[in-house]
């Protein structure tokens, strides 16, 4: 994406810089309210990887971050800023609870597919209307799919308040799953092999992430399809001189965003909470875009950046307990700078390396 | 700053002395010497990229030349920024209009000149000054008029009011009539006339000849960011005019044989193109190109060439006509036409190779393949594309057509502008099209790839292929073409063999005059 900097300052430098200038005014919000700032830092990787436990969680939250990201990873190289996934993963959610709904499923392994379907189906059909609207009106992408967010979360209020609650219940919430839906917790996989750690939500979701980064990079880099998505990125004029029909091109893309958005509802639904529960997507679909933005739209950034903020949920979630003094919205401050820095400030740090890169020719091609 | 008092009265308004201007390599002005004497309509013709817009935005404080001086009324004056360049009393009426689209007349009108921090005493004092110009130079608009419902030919009323109040001397007006009807424009020479009547000093760019020939004192000419002349209106001609403009490169010659022209390949009949601002951009354009046999069409640029490669290619859509090739009849009603045209053997190069041509930040191994990736050989299965087929066909593409560096993974970005021509010529030839549509195939190129580039076309032609060539460079078309046919406002406006006509005779059509009072074929 740039000529001017070598790959590993791109690729790495920066994003670590971004990283480090959002944990320095992290530390100094952190010295503010009068604590330490080196010992909330430790209790913060200590509480996301300092045990299996935390190690768990962190993977965990990571595996819905890589689905998110991945799904505005996906609409971005087509030129197209998906920030619906929220919406999009919502309404997968419900996918994939009518199908284990459905039946008295016997295994998982019968469910699974069927599961990945309607999660796919619904968080692609959320993201398909934004998608024609683009496409064929010139409705702003952006726009509709932050209005489908909305509009997504009262639909899923609405089928959770009046048809999918259990009767006679006051929880907005559908009955339990069956047995025979549950995915396999990590613990229970690793257990087969006698290999013993903490009971974490952590489930076989965790695999099917990594199978959907490596898609991904197929889709994106590899097949004719995503050829044609980054050309119309690039330039819709070039595509269409290419032949490339940018309406189909972009309706696919989003479709295909939304569904990747949609999966987010295996790990959360189908592999830990086995019912659905009102705003189970959380805000994964906005730390989606941030997750996106840092791994450069690349399934292996998008993998990393998403482990560093499930190291941040799991680790602020534990921080937040250690030190009174740092409440719950404390840690959401500090997230929120790592997005700043990492998102919107990105090209704080990218000008002065600029300057620094292609002064010192470091530049050969 | 303006010096009333200490005014010099000299003849010249405007007195441009030695002004230079470079962007990186790219030299778009080069020791211009432009007088404008006051009180007269004075003309700048050149063709698009000849220097015209970045002088004038030197002269309205956009830029600042690299040498050179600024005389107004015979003063030296420094033009730091635009502010300066209307208190020295110029105004700019822009090719794109600087309004606010929500505001009234009125607002737009004292936008940037309010006296203070509320507006009513402006509006007042705007309203009245508007009344006492609309009286003086006919320019009658709504005050309370919003902009965005006015015509456009009444927007750009406005933008002259707006100079007008700022009490300018001097009016610049960039390309005033391309988005205006004939009744319009007409209008806008008439409010000219009156400008001039009252002392004011305009400047008028434009590529229409007619209309610098219909309205201006004197005329000047620039070339490739050089002021190659200035004339009296009245002494020349619209050929000479075009020839100035168009200009002789240094020998172009080209090595080929009289073409043997077989049947016809395509035929174009009666096309017609409206633009989504209503302005008729094809008139009922007819053509046919024979197998063996190079179509050249010339004409000044922005005279319908480009749209007519464009519905050719299948990327614009005809409202009228039908395209004919070898016998069956192409769709013009999509602009996603453009995979049909390749299946049937037509090829195309299209004008902006940096828009359209190529993917720039591709590699060249995806730029190679670019618009022909859905072949079966490039096909891996699954979807998936064959790396290695595509850089296969890549490498022996940089090598026949002598691609520099001979790099697969350098993006396009960074090659140079000939060796970018030369991906998507490689291309575009190794398709092994019947017909190649080709657009100024030579634009922003080195000397050294303009000759491999004629070559190219020239080799294909001489195996039997039907090639339409669109270039706003006359001798490029008199090198190459076997048959010319030349465009002027959408119409074919004239057709020659290369080897019966001439430049003054070309120029003439160009300018829209027929010397045989004949309609082309």
């Amino acid at each position: 994406m740039n000529d001017k900097l070598p790959r590993w300052v791109d690729l790495a430098l920066i994003p670590l810089i971004n990283l480090i200038l959002a944990f320095l005014v992290a530390g100094l919000v952190v010295v503010f309210i009068g604590e330490d700032p080196i010992q909330a830092v430790r209790l913060l990787l200590v509480g996301s990887l300092g045990s299996s436990y935390g190690i768990g969680f962190t993977l965990y939250y990571a595996t819905t971050f890589v689905f998110t990201g991945l799904a505005v990873a996906i609409a971005f190289h087509a030129g197209l800023f998906n920030i619906g996934g929220e919406g999009q993963a919502a309404l997968g959610g419900i996918g994939a609870t009518l199908v284990c709904l459905a039946f008295d499923w016997p295994h998982w392994t019968l469910a699974l597919p069927f599961a990945i379907l309607g999660a796919c189906l619904f968080g692609a059909a959320w993201a398909f209307i934004p998608g024609y609207l683009q496409a064929k009106r010139g409705s702003h992408i952006v726009i509709t799919t932050i209005m489908f967010n909305f509009i997504g979360a009262a639909l899923v209020v609405y089928l959770l308040v009046n048809v999918l609650k259990v009767p006679g219940s006051m929880a907005p919430e559908t009955r339990n799953f069956a047995e025979g839906t549950h995915l396999p917790f990590m613990h229970e996989i690793l257990g087969v092999f006698g290999v013993a750690i903490s009971k974490t939500p952590l489930n076989l979701s965790a695999f099917l992430a990594l199978v959907g980064a490596f898609l991904t990079w197929l889709l994106i880099w590899r097949s004719r399809l995503g050829y044609e998505m980054r050309a119309l990125g690039f330039s819709e004029p070039a595509a269409v001189y290419a032949g490339i029909d940018p309406v189909r091109v972009t309706i696919i893309a989003m479709v295909l965003s939304g569904a990747m958005a949609g999966m987010m509802a295996l790990n959360v639904v189908m592999g830990f909470q086995h019912r659905l529960v009102l705003d189970y997507v959380g805000g994964a679909g906005f730390v989606g875009i941030a997750v996106a933005l840092m791994g450069r739209n690349h399934p292996v950034g998008v993998v990393i950046a998403a482990i560093l903020f499930g190291i941040l949920y799991q680790g602020g979630a534990e921080l937040a307990f250690d030190m009174p003094n740092i409440s719950r919205e404390m840690i959401v401050v500090i997230q929120a700078l790592v997005i700043l820095f990492t998102g919107a400030l990105e090209n704080l740090v990218r000008f002065p390396m600029e300057r620094l890169f292609v002064k010192s020719g470091t530049r050969t091609g | 700053m303006q010096n009333q008092a200490g005014r010099i009265d000299s003849a010249l308004a405007i007195e441009l002395v030695g002004i230079s201007k470079s962007f990186g390599p790219v030299q778009a002005n080069r020791d211009i010497h432009l007088p404008v004497r006051r009180g007269t309509i004075h003309g700048i013709v050149g063709e698009n990229g000849a220097g015209k817009s970045t002088l004038m935005s030197i002269l309205y404080g956009f830029y600042q030349a690299d040498s050179g001086e600024i005389r107004i009324n015979g003063q030296r004056t420094e033009i730091p920024d635009s502010l300066a360049a209307i208190s020295a009393g110029i105004g700019m009426v822009h090719q794109h209009f600087m309004l606010v689209q929500p505001f009234t007349v009125l607002e737009n009108i004292i936008l940037g000149a309010e006296d203070g921090p509320l507006l009513r005493p402006s509006l007042a004092k705007a309203r009245s000054e508007l009344e006492r110009l609309a009286n003086e130079y006919e320019l009658r608009v709504d005050p309370d008029a919003v902009v965005s419902e006015l015509s456009v030919g009444a927007q750009q009323r406005v933008e002259i009011l707006k100079a007008l109040y700022r009490e300018c001397d001097i009016l610049i007006l960039d390309e005033p009539t391309g988005v205006l009807t004939p009744a319009e424009a007409d209008h806008l020479f008439r409010i000219l006339e009156h400008l001039k009547s009252e002392g004011k000093t305009i400047i008028l760019i434009t590529h229409k000849l007619r209309e610098i020939m219909a309205v201006t004192d004197e005329v000047s000419i620039m070339r490739r960011g050089e002021m190659v002349k200035t004339l009296v209106t009245s002494e020349t001609s619209p050929s000479e005019l075009a020839e100035l403009m168009v200009g002789r490169r240094v020998l172009l010659r080209v090595e080929k044989t009289p073409a043997k022209p077989g049947p016809v390949a395509l035929e174009a009949k009666d096309l017609t193109l409206i633009d989504d601002k209503g302005v008729e951009r094809l008139r009922s354009v007819s053509l046919n190109v024979r197998e063996g046999e190079i179509l050249g069409i010339a004409g000044v640029a922005g005279n319908g060439q480009s749209e007519l490669l464009e519905v050719l290619a299948g990327i614009a859509v005809a409202n009228s006509g039908t395209v004919t090739f070898r016998g069956q009849d192409l769709d013009l009603s999509k602009i996603t036409n453009a995979n049909q045209r390749r299946k049937l053997g037509i090829a195309h190069v299209p004008e902006d190779r940096h828009r359209r041509g190529l993917v720039m930040p591709y590699q060249t191994w995806e730029n190679t393949a670019f618009g022909y990736h859905g072949q079966p050989r490039f096909e891996a299965g699954y979807g998936l594309m064959s790396r290695g087929e595509m850089r296969n066909d890549a490498v022996g593409k940089i090598e026949r057509f002598d691609i520099r560096p001979p790099d697969t993974n350098l993006k396009s970005a960074n090659f140079s502008g000939g060796n970018q021509q030369k991906i998507v010529l490689a291309r575009e030839i190794e398709s092994d099209p019947d017909v190649l549509l080709v657009g100024q195939p030579t634009r922003g190129v080195d000397i050294g790839a303009i000759e491999f580039i004629h070559q190219q076309i020239v080799t294909l032609r001489d195996r039997g292929k039907a090639i339409i060539l669109v270039s706003v460079e006359l001798d490029e078309i008199q090198a190459l073409s076997d048959r010319i046919i030349v465009m002027f406002d959408g119409r074919v406006s004239g057709e020659r063999l290369s080897s019966e006509t001439d430049e003054r005779e070309l120029g003439l059509l160009m300018a829209g005059i027929d010397p045989e009072k004949s309609e082309g074929a």
